[in-house]
């Protein structure tokens, strides 16, 4: 192997992606990976510090430079079982986790140039695994007769599903869509996470023998008492922040307005970009406006490109700096011809005739005090408002709870806000229920999300085999 | 696999039925939803893989035989598919119950208006209500005999039974609106009306409740997608404010209900709609 002097000396190796005048076209995955020659590369950048402070930036602690190591070595196999110990989906996590906010932000390279890719090495390992077709399946402990309920399949119910089964436990998983994945099927589009990625990792719980039970809305079609009625040991709620929120101006209920969400879900679950094939529809803009400045509405505005928008605009109240999506993705827009507005408000919709959006009525902000997240807050200016001319609109300004399971399970405590109150390993106020990811946070991330899956896997382990 | 259960395989249909030129019955094998289900709630279904959700009201059930009833109007292109269906025949996805129940109470006297294949929607609710101890009129209506349905058994759950059709070829000559005009006109009590069918129907029944004040429910069908509360897609203007059908009704105080906006919303897809049923038929013929 290089000296290490040698080994600082490889830059930072770039991953190749698609043309954006091409990928405009098309609703393939952008970045298209790491040759093995260019991940052993990029890998052989780690100095595998004494003290990595990688692994205290990962919300899971991956053993980062113990996998990239293994990549350094070759043995890619290796590297994706080493993930596996603690990340049950990182070809999920390594196309959609934040790494520059959390392990490559720490990474001691970062200090005087680029950090190690982390990210992309992560993804790397895991997809030469799917694609080796070498998928390790793990030892599963005999079945020990107890029965655990999950309740959503979004990041945090696959994780605890696949730990849970790990330890011998019978475990189903109720789901309310017709397909498993949360918001990675709905939300996430293809380009950015191809669906099969996310198929795969569901048909690997199957082989482990978990049951997912798909188009099972608990609260309706059974509560949560009586899966507890029916002999289930414990029930773990991880049913997402999935409902919009609107910002209840006029004319917000225009046809071509759509929530995030609705746009999404028909564009990425219902395939409506391939309709007629497909049998659901949406509208395809030629002027769309998304309004936002996170991950929801970056995907959202790309998604309008794709179905054939001439312009696709961001409207965010703040400035790029305070903008909570991910570097890479906005990057990604400018790249693709996205036209940013920013300090800019949506103050009220107007329509045709025909009740559909044809303008809208926007105001320029300034930056004024920090507000209690710290970020600056935004002011009005007088007088500063102007029509912009849109035919469909994609509001994607924050997501809060579903009042379906709280509304029907008496004694499970809720904060102001509809969120399930629970403690760090999951616990809620009702003895034998869980909960977990973003019901409980609200809107974060799928690393925190499965992080609390594993809590509660641990937690309700405790639970059944007497521990308290 | 699906398990075979009592009845049959999940979502398997156990028996159909034309009901009219364009309007069909389907009994469906869905064990747990036909346990669960009370008046005025819905199920959500997709023919197959590549089809759309759609919702449509449960018209009855059978829990010891594990089955739901549905009748549907052919509208387009998934109702078309799922009117060509035969016993034994599977939907591949069917969700539900899904909705708030209708609120069931003894109110003393109450009407029901049912329209078109709203009579189907009306059915569930009219038994409910008959069931809680109330006297029930029902008022059905359709276009013309030939497209009138569940005369006979919505006769067997009402204390009375008024037929309208518009051209007169059967029951009274004229709109159901007009019908429950002349309750009102001839001083009988009625402490609440339900009205369901096609939005102007609603609409209209809601003008002729409204100088007297009487409470008058309706049963929205705005356009849904998951019908979990998670997307919008079904948003409705209630008394000014904005609220989703699938999860906070579908029924709602009438007098509150900004009609036209539903009736507009429920046109956003008019033209990608009309393309999808053409070329379902035309792929129809083909072969
Ligand atoms: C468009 C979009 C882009 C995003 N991009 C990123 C990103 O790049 N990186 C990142 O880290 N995070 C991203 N996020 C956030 C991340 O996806 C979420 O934090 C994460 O998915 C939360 O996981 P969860 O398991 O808590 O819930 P979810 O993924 O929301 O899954 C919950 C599941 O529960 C089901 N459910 C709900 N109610 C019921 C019920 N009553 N009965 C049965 N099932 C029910 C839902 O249908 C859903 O499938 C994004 C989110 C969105 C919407
Ligand atoms: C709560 C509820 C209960 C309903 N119950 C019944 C019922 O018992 N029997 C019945 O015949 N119909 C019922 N409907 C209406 C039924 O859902 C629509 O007729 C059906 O979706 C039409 O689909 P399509 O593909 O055949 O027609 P399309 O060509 O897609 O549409 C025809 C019309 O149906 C409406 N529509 C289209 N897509 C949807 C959708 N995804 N969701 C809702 N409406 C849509 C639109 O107004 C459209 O103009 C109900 C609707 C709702 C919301
Ligand atoms: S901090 Fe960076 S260089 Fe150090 S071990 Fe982690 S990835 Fe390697
Ligand atoms: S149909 Fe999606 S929220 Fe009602």
């Amino acid at each position: 192997m290089e000296t290490k002097t040698e080994r600082v000396k490889i830059p930072r190796q770039h991953m190749t992606e698609q043309d954006p005048k091409v990928r405009i076209t098309n609703f393939d995955e952008v970045p298209l990976g790491y040759s093995a020659e260019e991940a052993v590369l990029e890998a052989k950048r780690c100095i595998q510090c004494k003290k990595p402070g990688c692994i205290a930036g990962c919300p899971v602690e991956v053993d980062i430079p113990g996998f990239i190591k293994m990549i350094a070595e070759g043995d890619f196999i290796g590297a994706a079982k080493k993930l596996k110990e603690t990340n049950s989906l990182p070809a999920v996590c390594g196309r959609v986790c934040p790494q520059e906010d959390q392990c490559e932000k720490v990474c001691v390279l970062g200090r005087k140039g680029e950090p190690v890719a982390i990210g992309r090495l992560e993804r790397f390992a895991a997809d030469f695994e799917r694609q080796a077709g070498q998928i390790f399946v793990p030892e599963v402990a005999p079945p020990n007769g107890r029965r655990i309920a999950v309740v959503g399949a979004g990041p945090a119910g696959l994780t605890i599903a696949g730990d849970l089964i790990k330890l011998g436990y019978g475990v189903t998983i109720f789901e309310a869509l017709h397909k498993a994945g949360g918001v990675l099927v709905y939300g996430i589009p293809e380009f950015r996470l191809p669906k099969r990625i996310v198929e795969a990792e569901v048909d690997y719980l199957r082989k482990l023998g978990v049951r997912i039970e798909t188009d099972a809305i608990i609260g309706r079609y059974k509560t949560v008492d009586e899966l507890l009625e029916e002999g289930y040991d414990a029930v773990f709620l991880g049913v997402g922040a999935g409902a919009p929120v609107f910002m209840n101006i006029p004319g917000e209920n225009l046809s071509g307005i759509y929530s995030a969400n609705e746009y999404l879900t028909r564009s990425n679950l219902m395939k409506a970009y391939r309709f007629p094939e497909y049998d659901t529809p949406i509208a395809r803009g030629r002027n769309v406006a998304v309004i936002g400045g996170g991950n929801v509405a970056m995907d959202s505005v790309r998604t309008a490109l794709r179905l054939g928008a001439d312009n696709a605009y961001i409207i965010y109240r703040r400035t790029e700096v305070e903008m909570p999506a991910r570097k890479e993705e906005v990057h990604h827009a400018q790249e693709e011809g996205v036209q940013f507005m920013l300090l800019t408000n949506p103050v009220e919709y107007i329509g045709d005739e025909k009740g559909w959006v044809r303008q809208m009525r926007v105001q320029k902000m300034s930056l004024g005090e920090p507000d209690a997240s710290g970020r600056r807050s935004p002011v009005p200016i007088e007088g500063s408002e102007y029509l912009i001319d849109v035919d469909t609109v994609v509001v994607a300004v924050g997501t809060m709870a579903n009042p379906i399971i709280p509304s029907t399970t008496p004694g499970l405590e809720m904060n102001r806000r509809g969120y399930i109150v629970a403690r760090e390993d999951g616990g809620t106020s009702r003895k034998g229920i869980y909960a977990g990811g973003d019901i409980v946070t609200g809107s974060a991330t799928v690393i925190l999300a499965m992080g609390a899956g594993k809590a509660s896997a641990r937690a309700i382990h405790e639970y059944l085999s007497g521990g308290k | 696999m699906r398990k075979k259960k009592r009845g049959g395989f999940l979502n398997e249909i156990i028996e159909k039925q034309d009901l009219s030129e364009n309007i069909v019955k389907l009994v469906i094998s869905s064990p747990t939803v036909a346990k669960k289900r009370k008046a005025g709630q819905f199920v959500v279904l997709m023919v197959d893989e590549r089809g759309e959700r759609i919702p449509l009201t449960i018209v009855d059930s059978d829990p010891e035989k594990g089955t739901i009833t549905l009748i549907l109007q052919v509208a387009g292109k998934t109702t078309a598919l799922l009117a060509a269906l035969k016993p034994g025949d599977r939907i591949e996805h069917l969700l539900g119950p899904l909705g708030n129940p209708t609120e069931i109470e003894n109110f003393g006297q109450v009407v029901c208006v049912g329209g078109g294949v709203g009579v189907g929607v009306a059915y569930p609710i009219v038994k409910a209500l008959k069931n809680a101890g109330n006297r029930v009129v029902t008022i059905i209506g359709a276009r013309t005999k030939a497209m009138l349905i569940l005369e006979e058994e919505l006769r067997q759950v009402s204390d009375k039974l008024i037929v309208a059709t518009d051209d007169g070829s059967y029951g009274v000559h004229g709109f159901v609106s007009a019908v429950l005009q002349d309750l009102i006109d001839r001083g009988e009590r009625i402490d609440r009306v339900y009205a369901i069918g096609p939005v102007p129907m609603m609409r209209v029944i809601c003008n002729v409740t409204k100088p007297k004040a009487v409470p008058t429910i309706v049963s929205l069908n705005a356009i849904m997608v998951d019908a979990t509360g998670m997307c919008g897609a079904c948003r409705v203007s209630v008394g000014g404010k904005t609220r989703f059908t699938c999860v906070d009704g579908p029924e709602f105080d009438g007098h509150d209900v900004d009609f036209d906006l539903l009736t507009k919303r429920l046109r956003m897809y008019d033209d990608q709609e009309k393309r999808s049923l053409e070329k379902y038929r035309c792929e129809c013929h083909g072969n």
